[in-house]
């Protein structure tokens, strides 16, 4: 095979397929999002978000195609040029931005807006990718650890001054990307723990019981562990720092969040205490996914969207309209969809002999995945409401052409897995 | 190294469609607490509210119609940009009062109207409509309310009012909702299930701002209302205006019924109150008002007030004698007055001289023989079976329970049975030494002037009654109720009803009723009485009817405190016979003299 021939022929095309099953399937959701009988207006009509989502399409094209054509080891060389890039761009638009809803993330060009938060993204990924593909680096020492973290802490950091809390969660998910690339599982663990222990400070109300629990678990442990000094004041300061969490999920609550994240969060644990108040959006959100029950109402027939009773409906509520027009099939489809694009994403990172494309692949896979979870999880009351779209699916042009340009690289990379030498 | 960790991810990856699968799974087949949520949250349930039926006179006059009032209606998350310092001077409001509004108004739904000010009329209307362009959020429900073409009646017509807790709770059929208005006396109450209608219900498809996007299901659902059934009520609405003017100022009350019908011509009750007083906003205020007059201008006497009959009761008495064959009408009986006081000059009578003179002895010794008949050895077994065959009597005649007049509230007087009297003796046995006073009307008896007019109807018909009622036609029938069409017979035969009628003729041609009750070419029968009312005056009391060959009006007149039947009671009845049957007085003076209302002297 040489070089720049057939890189068509080269190209993953179940990827391909998959992507642009998801675009298609969301551009005709956004229609049924914003569609009004009374108008009978067309797909195509620029004044709605479904004509420009297919502006957004079409101009990815363009994108796809200046991927494919540019040398692949432009990514590997300048990963660390368009990270420094972006996180320059991330620093402007929090002095130049156009405040949005409370967030400051978008730069204002005339008539276009752009949002340098998406693109961070597969930025970051390259950067990790790099700094994880670079000669002689192991993950188990604790200063290159603490590099990796800085690289996913810098875009966050930003993102979150922009006032995007959402977004910059995504971050997190890199940790999954480090454990598959031989990090130790415990701050995975850790991190799992804490939020499960967070949770259940919440859901229950009497905390004593959570206290008797932890100490019931730490005795059970201790009774089958080694019965070392050590380990035992392991376990038993590992129990004091857990009742101590759950000491601090008031304070975090009441003191750390913001009055709209605290809303979400008791949204989540009891959406019928408010339903008019922090509760509207996951009540009507489910209203809207279970009125659709097992063969939904019809294209363009769903009620509770078309009326408005879901906010955000073509961006981050997006799956609601699936859910409520066609029902549980519907859910079905997108679920697999999702779900089989990112296993065969997974499938392509494992395939991959230089470790640069693999890390990217398996960012791409965590950044999809977390997207997917948060995304479905929260319209379906599983999540907090965390702001952030449906990939491929939900409207809007930057987050589209982000995610056109993440997988797109990664399908390029792959296509030119034979021309690399293995270090 | 690490390659089980790819797994890992994959089954991470893998459980949360899984998860999300199942989630999806419940909400959307399992339960269908969301299919409900989601149709309740899209439709707005327009209720139509029909048009109350109408209530019209004999005649074909108007007596009750509906006339247009507003509500202000205000939906709280569309009021924005408000000058609250306009609004409450345009809507004559305290700032307080606004915000208290306001408040009750958010309570109930920020996205759904609620009244926000209840009942304006036309004249707010005209005045507001200008301004209404101003107050975004703010929106005019037409409603109507009742009115009244003569303010009279108003007893017998009831009125209207916002459904109150404890009826919405009776319910039911679950058809009324808060808010709603429902008949609640009189006519309002009594024939409420025809006049309302039916409410339509027009579910309309509505978007999250409570904005209408069209007819729910292509108006599968909908339905249409059904305006209220007009009435045509028996009143001759100008015979009851002029009864009202006549009782003016005194207590008591004018039933007037078309004897071959039961049809009532005219109900006063009085004191009264003018029906417009109980509509509109001012209703409440009202209200209070008239429930707490010490007059009691909401008793409604013809059907409420009991009194003793008096000697009007001597007729039936003697009806029922004859009847059971213990007297012929030339039986004599000495006016014996150590049992039992008498008045006027008269010594040994026949029963017409007994009747036109109202000789108590008389009819106690009558009473006697026809409850002692001998029928069993034993005294008091005997008056046992005596009372209980003259209880039957009485009752046929429509006395002791309610007729079943189409009013709410009839009371039943009473006619003492045997079991009444086991009761007031404790079980100790009695005999007719001990109930005597029966016999003239006086005791245990009780009646309303509604039964007596009754009975003036029964013994014009020789006999026979239909239950007097207040309506002839319910909407486009053209028939009343079933149980108005039907006779009831008395237990005495028609040719004793002859001499009823004979004797009642002579009351008015040559007894107590020849002064003020006589007219020149009318043959009016009458009897009158004196209720007795100690301390106070006797209550003056008059039964007529005319003319007597043809009877076409049957009158009961009770006014109290006003001494002899045959002033005030005798007065009036006649003016009602003379206005209803010639169309006005041809005795200006008897009418003077009613006005004047200056009856004891």
């Amino acid at each position: 095979m040489r070089r720049g021939e057939g890189i068509f022929s080269r190209m993953d095309w179940l990827t391909v397929l998959l992507f642009f099953l998801i675009v298609i399937f969301g551009w005709l959701n956004i229609f049924a999002a914003v569609y009004d009988e009374s108008a009978s207006p067309s797909i195509f009509d620029m004044s709605l978000n479904s004509g420009r989502q297919l502006v957004f399409i079409l101009t990815s094209l363009v994108l796809i195609i200046a991927i494919m054509t540019v040398d692949f080891k432009f990514f590997d060389t300048f990963g660390f040029f368009i990270f420094g890039g972006v996180i320059v761009l991330l620093a402007f638009v929090l002095l130049f931005g156009r405040e949005v809803a409370g967030s400051r993330s978008w730069f204002e060009l005339g008539p276009f807006r752009l949002q340098p938060s998406e693109f961070a993204k597969f930025a970051t990924a390259l950067a990790v990718a790099k700094m994880l593909s670079s000669t002689g680096f192991r993950i188990d020492k604790i200063k290159n650890l603490a590099i990796l973290f800085a690289l996913i802490a810098a875009p966050a950091v930003l993102i979150i001054l922009q006032g995007d809390t959402g977004t910059a969660l995504v971050y997190s998910v890199f940790l999954l990307v480090f454990f598959r690339e031989g990090m130790s599982p415990v701050p995975l663990v850790l991190g799992t723990c804490a939020a499960i222990i967070f949770v259940l400070t919440l859901l229950v109300s009497n905390h004593l019981y959570l206290y008797i629990g932890i100490v019931v678990l730490a005795a059970v442990v201790i009774f089958f562990s080694k019965k070392t000094f050590g380990r035992i004041a392991l376990i038993i300061g590992g129990a004091i720092v857990i009742a101590g969490v759950i000491r601090s999920v008031d304070y975090v609550i009441s003191d750390v969040l913001k009055p709209h994240q605290q809303n979400r969060i008791k949204a989540l644990i009891n959406p019928d205490a408010d339903p008019l108040g922090y509760g509207w959006n996951v009540t009507q959100s489910k209203i809207a996914i279970g009125s659709g029950q097992f063969f939904g109402k019809g294209y363009l027939n769903g009620t509770q969207t078309k009326y408005d009773f879901v906010p955000e409906q073509s961006t981050d509520f997006i799956f609601c309209t699936i859910a409520e027009e066609h029902g549980w099939l519907g859910s079905f489809v997108v679920v697999v969809l999702f779900i089989a694009l990112l296993l065969r994403v997974i499938f392509l990172a494992e395939r991959q002999k230089w470790r640069f494309a693999r890390v990217y692949g398996y960012s791409v896979a965590c950044i999809i995945f977390f997207h997917f979870a948060v995304n479905i999880g929260m319209t379906i009351g599983l999540f907090p409401v965390i702001g952030i779209p449906l990939p491929m699916f939900s409207y809007g042009g930057s987050s589209l052409w982000a995610f056109t340009i993440l997988i797109f690289i990664l399908i390029k990379l792959d296509a030119h897995r034979m021309q690399v030498l293995v270090r | 190294m690490n390659e089980s960790r790819k797994y890992i991810i994959q089954l991470v990856i893998v459980l949360t469609g899984i998860i999300f699968l199942v989630k999806l799974f419940s909400i959307q087949v399992l339960d269908n607490k969301y299919a409900e949520a989601a149709t309740s949250n899209i439709i707005n349930k327009v209720i139509e509210y029909p048009y109350r039926g109408l209530i019209y006179d004999r005649n074909g006059k108007l007596i009750v119609f509906n006339t247009p009032q507003y509500n202000l209606t205000v939906i709280p998350a569309e009021v924005k940009k408000l000058d609250t310092a306009k609004f409450c001077e345009v809507f004559e409001l305290a700032r307080e009062e606004f915000e208290a509004k306001m408040k009750v108004a958010e309570d109930f739904s920020y996205v759904q109207p609620s009244i926000f000010i209840k009942q304006l009329s036309n004249k707010d209307l005209a005045r507001i409509q200008d301004h209404l362009v101003d107050f975004r959020g703010f929106d005019i429900q037409p409603r109507t309310t009742r009115s009244y073409s003569q303010p009279v009646l108003a007893n017998a017509l009831g009125y209207v009012s916002e459904i109150n807790k404890r009826q919405l709770e009776r319910d039911s059929a679950d058809y009324y909702k808060q808010g709603d208005y429902i008949g609640q006396s009189g006519l309002e109450a009594f024939y409420e299930k025809q006049l309302r209608g039916r409410r339509g219900v027009k579910y309309k498809v509505k978007n999250v701002r409570g904005i209408e996007k069209g007819a729910y299901a292509d108006g599968e659902y909908d339905t249409l209302s059904i305006p209220g059934e007009n009435l045509v009520s028996t009143i001759d609405l100008d015979l009851q205006v002029y009864g009202e003017e006549l009782m003016k100022g005194k207590s008591g009350s004018i039933v007037a019924i078309e004897p071959n019908t039961g049809e009532i011509l005219s109900l006063v009750s009085g004191p009264s109150y003018d029906p417009n007083r109980l509509t509109g906003r001012e209703y409440s205020k009202n209200f209070s008002e008239i429930s707490q007059d010490t007059l009691k201008p909401l008793f409604n006497r013809p059907l409420m007030a009991q009194y003793r009959p008096g000697s009007i009761f001597k007729i039936i008495q003697a009806m029922v004698a004859l009847q059971e064959g213990v007297i012929t009408p030339n039986t004599r009986i000495v006016c014996n007055r150590n049992i039992i006081g008498c008045h006027g000059p008269h010594s040994y009578e026949d029963l017409v001289g007994a009747i036109t003179h109202s000789c108590n002895p008389y009819f106690h010794q009558v009473m006697r023989r026809v409850v002692n008949q001998g029928k069993s050895e034993d005294t008091y077994e005997d008056t046992r079976i005596g009372l209980a065959n003259w209880h039957e009597h009485i009752e046929s005649f429509g006395l002791g329970a309610p007729l079943g007049i189409d009013l709410p509230n009839e009371k039943s007087g009473l006619v003492p049975s045997v079991a009444y009297y086991d009761r007031a003796y404790n079980g100790e046995p009695w005999k007719y030494s001990n109930i005597y006073s029966i016999a003239i009307g006086e005791g245990e008896n009780l009646v309303v002037p509604l039964q007596m007019a009754n009975f003036a109807a029964t013994v014009a018909n020789r006999g026979y009654y239909y239950i007097p009622h207040l309506v002839k036609s319910i909407g486009n029938s053209g028939e009343p109720l079933p149980k108005y069409q039907e006779k009831y017979y008395t237990s005495v035969d028609s040719q004793y009803f002859d001499f009823a009628v004979q004797a009642m003729a002579n009351v008015v041609e040559s007894g107590t009723g020849q002064y003020r009750a006589k007219l020149k070419d009318i043959v009016v029968c009458g009897k009158t009485g004196t209720v007795q009312n100690d301390p106070m005056p006797d209550h003056s009391v008059f039964i007529a009817f005319a003319p007597k060959d043809d009877p076409k009006i049957a009158v009961s007149v009770y006014v109290e405190d006003a001494g002899q039947g045959a002033r005030a009671a005798a007065s009036i009845a006649s003016l009602m016979i003379e206005k209803y049957l010639i169309g006005e007085t041809q005795r200006p003076y008897i009418e003077e003299y009613v006005k004047k209302g200056e009856f004891i002297y």
